[in-house]
């Protein structure tokens, strides 16, 4: 029962984005060439990396809120390690990302160890972090990085911008994690009902405390492709991030209240709002315009799923 | 000025009785914690640079944050529903266009001041409609109304500011009775909410429906109908934090500053009101609104760069939450 609303769910949602394709490459001829969707893809990368470890952490029935600082303190510190300390850039990049996965870890202590409940304490972070890469930039943004950085953000392997390769990779993996594993298991057990997992013996908090740490290494690696792909730092880089991670997230049919949610629906909905946000600017529409169709369109989406799900499981 | 307040409203919540002062931190905890904070604060940057308490800088504080305070009431009472509204700040800003463009128009003044007011709480309601009674998660809800409202403020303004506001308009810049108005409006609006939230069966009922719904419904609460008004309730004090947000300055920006609704919803929650649901007061959500204030002053005061200042507040957020959360735990 809970696996077929699922595939209804998620079957709803990709023919909503046959459609929304289908009418948007009547709206401009540049809409369906290959060109622009490859670009697409590039410009979705850093929301999906995210979305993607998001998912997981809704699926518990938690939120992380703080993705978009540690985004911004990850691509700050880059360009400090790099151009203030001295670092290689490689070296530099790999312990911003470091840095990053730490904060995410520091949220998963907050709230496993001292039982925050995940909103505030990744509130807080997010306040924490944003304020960190302000305070350590300056307001002052790194550019100038050697060419072969560009490689990550601006360019092409086998034809495929090189950071859809780490978003296709990425999906994959945690897909199969998610579905296949004892661990991918765990997360929605933790999430339909906390308690009886502990009680069944599954290590709840190690599970979250895993979780959050992810999170923060997604962003961070996000971080490192967004600051290759604009060739700049700045402490506002990612702000607002998190919402938007949210609604792909949300979007793809994952339950707030957690127990339930895909990465394929992840993907599914992320793949929706850049198709929305892209085709309609292509057709004329301004982007205000875009912004209030994502929002009609979320509540709308979860509003469909809700009524199919409550005529098809009468309780 | 507001600790006055806070101790008739809190000697009369809590009559004299043995274990008064017990009682009193078991109940009121948090909003002790956030005053204590405040009153740190100002004994040691008073004495690092005086001129901290001139009554220029205590005006900016207060008055100058007080719509956050204000609409961090609304957002308290959605909270203890165990509910959260993360489009109040996009809220704001479509409803101090609206009040600025009626006033720049020529209607009358009382009716630009309403008109934030009455469209607040029906946008609200439909908000709350779709919580209530089509089950959708309030994050889910606000966070499409979030988008649709930024969405639509940018599309209609296009990004240009209301200017020549006349000015009788600019009430938050006018003073009752050598007060300015917005520490008048906080502190009474302040004051009534807590009175009637913890006085009247309606306000007893939300911390109900938050702490335990099913019980809540047992008991006979109409729990679907009381969301609906708890949003619309919430959307008539975002309209009144607009008239003092549009009003301070002699121009309506087409922005609210970046992250307001977060502001709020924090403001809320170090108040002292449990994110998930059935606890907190109103008190602590307007104390912990001038403790930020308080901090983003201070730093000033004590010449640390303004580029700290997210970092300061972030770190101290984190210690309110977690003495809080010691706290609990310590107490249970």
């Amino acid at each position: 029962m809970n696996v077929k609303s699922l595939i209804r769910h998620e079957t709803l949602l990709a023919l909503l984005l046959v459609v929304v394709l289908i009418v948007l490459s009547f709206q401009s001829d540049r809409f369906f060439t290959v060109d622009n969707l490859l670009n697409q893809g590039r410009l979705m990368t850093e929301i999906g990396l995210i979305a993607i470890a998001m998912t997981f952490v809704i699926a518990t029935g938690g939120i992380d809120l703080s993705v978009g600082s540690i985004l911004g303190l990850t691509a700050i510190l880059t360009g400090v390690f790099w151009q203030n300390v001295g670092l290689p850039l490689p070296v530099a990049a790999t312990a911003a990302i470091a840095a990053g996965t730490f904060a995410g870890f520091v949220n998963g202590v907050i709230i496993t160890r001292f039982r925050v409940p995940p909103l505030i304490a990744t509130l807080a972070t997010l306040a924490l972090y944003r304020g960190l890469a302000e305070g350590i930039s300056q307001a002052r943004s790194v550019r100038g990085y050697p060419e072969w950085f560009y490689v990550l953000g601006q360019q092409d392997v086998l034809g495929v911008p090189t950071q859809l390769w780490i978003l296709f990779f990425a999906a994959v993996v945690a897909s199969i994690i998610l579905a296949y594993t004892t661990w991918g298991r765990t997360v929605y057990a933790v999430g339909s009902n906390e308690v009886a997992s502990r009680f069944s013996g599954l290590s709840v908090e190690k599970t979250k405390l895993a979780l959050y740490t992810a999170s923060g290494f997604a962003a961070a690696v996000a971080a490192v492709i967004f600051v290759s792909r604009v060739s700049t730092t700045r402490s506002d880089m990612g702000t607002g991030i998190e919402l938007d991670a949210i609604t792909a997230v949300v979007l793809g049919g994952t339950s707030i209240f957690g127990g339930r949610g895909t990465i394929v629906g992840t993907i599914i909905g992320l793949c929706l709002i850049q198709a929305l946000k892209n085709g309609l600017s292509l057709a004329g529409v301004k982007g205000d315009g875009t912004i209030m169709l994502i929002g009609a369109v979320l509540i709308l989406a979860i509003l469909a799923s809700n009524l199919f799900e409550r005529s098809g499981t009468r309780t | 000025m507001t600790t006055t307040v806070e101790a008739t409203a809190r000697s009369r919540s809590a009559p004299q009785r043995p274990g008064f002062f017990k009682r009193l931190f078991a109940e009121y905890g948090q909003e002790i914690v956030v005053l204590a904070a405040i009153v740190v604060l100002f004994a040691v940057v008073t004495m690092v640079n005086p001129r901290f308490i001139s009554a220029n800088n205590l005006t900016t504080i207060f008055s100058g944050n007080a719509y956050i305070a204000v609409a961090a009431i609304g957002m308290a009472m959605v909270i203890v529903t165990g509910n959260i509204d993360v489009s109040v700040g996009a809220l704001i800003g479509v409803l101090a266009t609206i009040s600025g463009t009626l006033a720049v128009a020529g209607y009358p003044i009382w009716f630009a001041w309403l008109a934030p007011v009455l469209v607040g709480m029906a946008i609200n309601a439909i908000i709350g409609i779709l919580v209530a009674y089509a089950r959708i998660p309030s994050i889910v809800v606000t966070l499409g109304a979030l988008s649709i409202l930024r969405g639509g403020l940018i599309s209609v303004t296009g990004g240009t500011w209301i200017t020549d506001l006349p000015s009788a308009y600019l009430i938050a810049q006018k003073q009752v009775l050598g007060l300015p108005v917005p520490l008048v409006f906080m502190v009474v609006l302040t004051a009534l909410a807590a009175l009637w939230m913890r006085y009247t069966a309606f306000g007893r009922s939300l911390y109900a429906i938050g702490g335990n719904a099913e019980a809540a419904l047992a008991t006979g609460i109409p729990i679907a109908r009381r969301i609906v008004a708890v949003f619309v309730i919430h959307g008539a004090f975002a309209g009144l934090a607009t008239i003092l947000f549009a009003t301070q300055l002699q121009v309506i920006q087409s922005t609210v500053p970046p992250n307001l609704e977060l502001t709020v919803i924090t403001a809320a929650v170090i108040g002292g009101v449990s994110i998930l649901g059935g606890s907190g007061t109103v008190i602590g959500s307007t104390l912990a609104t001038i403790l930020f204030a308080t901090i983003g002053s201070a730093l000033i005061f004590v010449n640390v760069s303004a580029y700290w200042l997210r970092a300061v507040i972030g770190l101290l957020i984190l210690a309110t939450v977690l003495a809080d959360m010691l706290r609990r735990r310590g107490r249970s």
